[in-house]
């Protein structure tokens, strides 16, 4: 690589934080203009802040911007911003009832020559060139949001290229492709690239890296680790680098009293089969804790809903504790002695307008007094049993959900999953967007069910998750694809996970 | 009011101030009985408040149906026709042929009963189409009030329905303990209403389903159903308002309960309800009806000319949202 000319951008002693959390950490990147750059690291590494202060949406407390050489301009000068670099995010940001050609071209349409009206003729005739300049095989008369997702991503990234900026941010453009469409894709960013484009790709999936990237940057807790060609990095030596530790210690094995004989079979699994996952066989004891790991993709998540009622399974059949689940409805579920914490809180767990002891209570109204009447002492007793064992911080079960911070709403999720008194316990990313001291009492909390004889199954892709199970599945593209007893490697399971063989390369 | 966060309130405190968002609305229903009193000396005369309690019944006991529908998350636009179709045909399947009815001459009970049972069959089919197909709710009962209000003036055909047994008119006319019936009947359904959304599961469900519907399914409560409940009981009500101003009136006519929807959803909304679901209570949709009823009743006292009467009416209903949104400091939608 040659200095003759500086750098697309350049990045330099960035720090950012966010109260107490330091987000980045003295981090340099700098990107070359040719050479696709992948920007890879676990969650909370430090990616999406690096990504916003390169894009100038947020000011870091210390440390300087530089495009080709020159300081970033004022935050303010979103157009100064956009002629130097673009992000296609994950969600699309298309407008979907409008054509393509409007999108193109929203709020700088081509005007007739005389008038102050918009020419639709003008602009599709721009529009075909701008998709004929890049190669983007989209009608551009086409509305946008019938577009797949790949043509929509392309399209994004013609209107980018169009404003000028040959620099593109790619926030994990593969999460909602299929391996085809993730193809089509890369093969359409080579060709880019020839003509001149410089990605910088943001992704959790390492295969991906060495598809369409030249260099790759590592990122860990907030600090850049290793910056280095692709081809210095096999994909053993990335994992290590995200993960840190060279081959590490093993994960240290929790003090794990077996229960004595044979443990009963709480969740038995045979051939279940839903859009989302394939084949899935398996079984969960009671008093035994099982992670189950996966990328969004993989189907973990549908698998652990399945059991909770909320995702509906094609075929197989399940069993919990011998008898037949019915699975597609939650009382069915509740019922059968699931219990779950479903995955995204804002979504499905919580009704912030409620108050705590609502929340924690809602899959039992129907037990805390007689006909169907609430008693609201019985429900403020039950609410301040789950606030004491969850350590919920809360002023009581009075206060609205809305007031707590996320890691204690999670703690609420917890507790009304808990509050039916479940057998078996399914956690959905159960640390995810919390603080650490709320992290240690979930995961507690799941290592005390397990104590006291029921099935637990964590679906995450966290390894400090993962580390209270006794035994980690790994889902890849809906099936299962591994399975590691505790004491794993970070950098094997991780592997796994991505779905790379850590040895090769 | 001071900010809540700020003090240093226990649970208990924390709680009462949170119910002082359901009274939001009484500054101004205490500036309506000042201004009323100082304007006209017979305002709060006993005749009058009676007068006025009486009055709002019918309108009360639509507020009451359509509160739960939003609270729930849901609306329902075809109460005002279900409150005119349903009392009519009560009517007509007891009167006699010569008087415009069926003249299936049907014993007054059975008449009676119909009436409640009809509104449900109305609410039961917003619901198939709104929770069984999936269809927009806003759409739906629009149409429904349109077809609901042209079935009612197909069957009446211009007639004024009057000849049926005085047990029709009783909710409207008959009085105990001083009080009209009408009056306790509303009030007692508010009570119970209040009392279940309060204090039984399913009225904390319709919270929850208001609140986030996804999460009350992934705590295993039965969403559909809870919708389900919400219209076919809105539904019921609101026939049984109809009664109450078929009462008052003495008969049933083509346009009756027309417009009235809008009066129902500014009662509600003023009083806290929120469009969104999930927020606000049965006594801020009471007090907002006891404002708009001494309104109607003020303005008519005034002798405001019935040519101003709308635009004054609506411009007050605007007032009191601002009032609302200043007393309690935040914003009904936001």
């Amino acid at each position: 690589m040659t200095r003759a000319r500086p750098p697309l951008v350049e990045a330099r002693g960035i720090t950012k934080r966010y109260g107490p959390t330091v987000a980045l950490l003295d981090t340099d990147l700098a990107v070359e203009a040719g050479a696709s750059h992948a920007l890879v690291g676990r969650n909370g590494a430090g990616k999406s802040t690096l990504v916003s202060v390169l894009t100038g949406l947020t000011r870091p407390e210390r440390g300087t911007v530089r495009y080709d050489g020159e300081p970033a301009p004022p935050l303010a000068d979103r157009a100064a911003w956009r002629r130097r670099v673009a992000c296609v995010y994950q969600r699309s940001t298309v407008v979907g009832e409008l054509s393509v050609a409007e999108n193109l071209f929203l709020g700088r349409q081509p005007v007739t020559p005389r008038g102050r009206v918009i020419s639709r003729r003008l602009m599709r005739r721009r529009a075909r060139a701008l998709l004929d300049e890049w190669g983007v095989p989209v009608d551009e008369t086409a509305r946008a949001g019938g577009l797949s997702v790949e043509d929509t991503k392309l399209v994004e990234i013609a209107r980018a290229l169009s404003r000028g900026t040959r620099l593109i941010v790619l926030d994990e453009p593969t999460a909602q492709l299929d391996s085809r469409a993730a193809g089509r894709l890369f093969a359409h960013m080579r060709r880019l690239e020839e003509a001149g484009v410089t990605f910088l790709y943001i992704s959790h999936h390492l295969r991906e890296v060495y598809e369409v990237c030249q260099v790759v940057t590592v990122l860990r807790d907030a600090r850049r680790i290793v910056t280095a060609p692709v081809g210095e990095m096999p994909p053993g030596k990335l994992i290590e680098a995200m993960t840190g530790g060279r081959g590490g210690p093993p994960a240290p094995p929790a003090e794990r009293p077996r229960p004595a004989g044979p443990a009963p079979a709480a969740v038995r699994l045979e051939h279940l089969s839903s859009p989302r996952f394939h084949d899935i066989s398996l079984t969960v004891g009671a008093g035994e804790v099982v992670g189950l790991a996966g990328l969004a993709g993989s189907g973990s998540h549908q698998l652990g809903a399945a059991l909770a009622g909320l995702h509906r399974t094609t075929g197989g059949r399940a069993w919990i504790f011998g008898r037949p689940l019915r699975t597609g409805s939650v009382p069915a579920a509740l019922a059968a002695g699931v219990g779950c914490l479903p995955r995204d809180r804002h979504h499905e767990g919580l009704v912030a307008g409620l108050s705590v002891a609502e929340n924690i209570t809602m899959p039992i109204s129907g037990r805390l007094g007689p006909l169907g009447l609430i008693s609201p002492r019985a429900r403020d007793a039950v609410a301040r049993r789950a606030i004491a064992d969850l350590d919920i911080g809360t002023r009581g079960p009075a206060e609205p959900l809305s007031r707590l911070s996320g890691g204690n709403q999670q703690k609420v999720v917890l507790a009304r999953a808990l509050a039916t008194d479940p057998r078996v316990l399914v956690l959905i990313d159960p640390t995810a967007g919390v603080d650490v001291r709320a992290k240690q009492t979930l995961l507690a909390a799941a290592l005390r069910a397990r104590a006291e004889g029921r099935a637990v199954l964590v679906v995450s892709d966290q390894l400090e998750d993962l580390r209270v199970c006794d035994r980690v599945l790994v889902m890849f593209n809906g099936f299962v694809s591994a399975e590691y007893p505790a004491g794993w490697r970070d950098a094997d399971l991780l592997a796994a996970v991505e779905g790379v063989t850590p040895g090769h390369g | 009011m001071g900010d809540p966060a700020a003090s240093p309130a226990g649970p208990a405190r924390r709680a009462a101030l949170f119910r002082v968002r359901d009274l939001a609305l009484l500054p101004a229903v205490v500036l309506l009985v000042v201004v009323g009193a100082v304007t006209d000396h017979t305002f709060l005369e006993r005749d009058n408040l009676i007068n006025i309690l009486g009055a709002s019944s019918a309108l009360g006991l639509l507020v009451l149906a359509e509160a739960m529908i939003l609270l729930s998350g849901r609306m329902d636009l075809s109460l005002e026709s279900v409150a005119g179709l349903a009392p009519a045909l009560g009517f007509l399947v007891v009167m006699p042929a010569a008087s415009g009815g069926f003249g299936t001459l049907w014993p007054a009970w059975l008449g009676l009963l119909i009436i409640p049972v009809a509104g449900a069959c109305v609410g039961a089919v917003n619901a198939a189409l709104i929770v069984g197909l999936g269809l927009n709710g806003f759409i739906v009962t629009l149409a429904m009030n349109i077809v609901l209000r042209g079935l009612l003036i197909g069957l009446v055909s211009g007639r004024t329905l009057f000849d049926a047994p005085a047990a029709f008119f009783a909710l409207g006319s008959d009085t105990w303990l001083g009080l009209p019936l009408c009056v306790w009947l509303t009030a007692g359904c508010f009570a119970v209403a209040g009392f279940c959304l309060r204090y039984h599961r399913f009225g904390r469900a319709v919270y929850a389903v208001g609140g986030n519907a996804p999460a009350a399914r992934a705590a295993g409560i039965r969403v559909a159903r809870v919708g389900w409940a919400v219209l076919v009981v809105g539904g019921a009500l609101s026939a049984v308002a109809g009664l109450v101003i078929a009462g008052r009136v003495g008969a049933v006519n083509a346009d009756q309960g027309s417009g009235m929807i809008f009066t129902v959803f500014a009662a509600a909304v003023i009083g806290g309800i929120s469009l969104r679901g999930g927020r606000g209570s049965l006594l801020g949709a009471l007090l907002g009806t006891l404002l708009l009823g001494m309104l109607e009743n003020l303005l008519t006292l005034a002798q405001v000319s019935s040519f101003w009467i709308q635009a004054i009416y609506g411009g007050i209903i605007l007032l009191a949202l601002i009032v609302a949104r200043l007393t309690t400091g935040e914003a009904q939608e936001s």
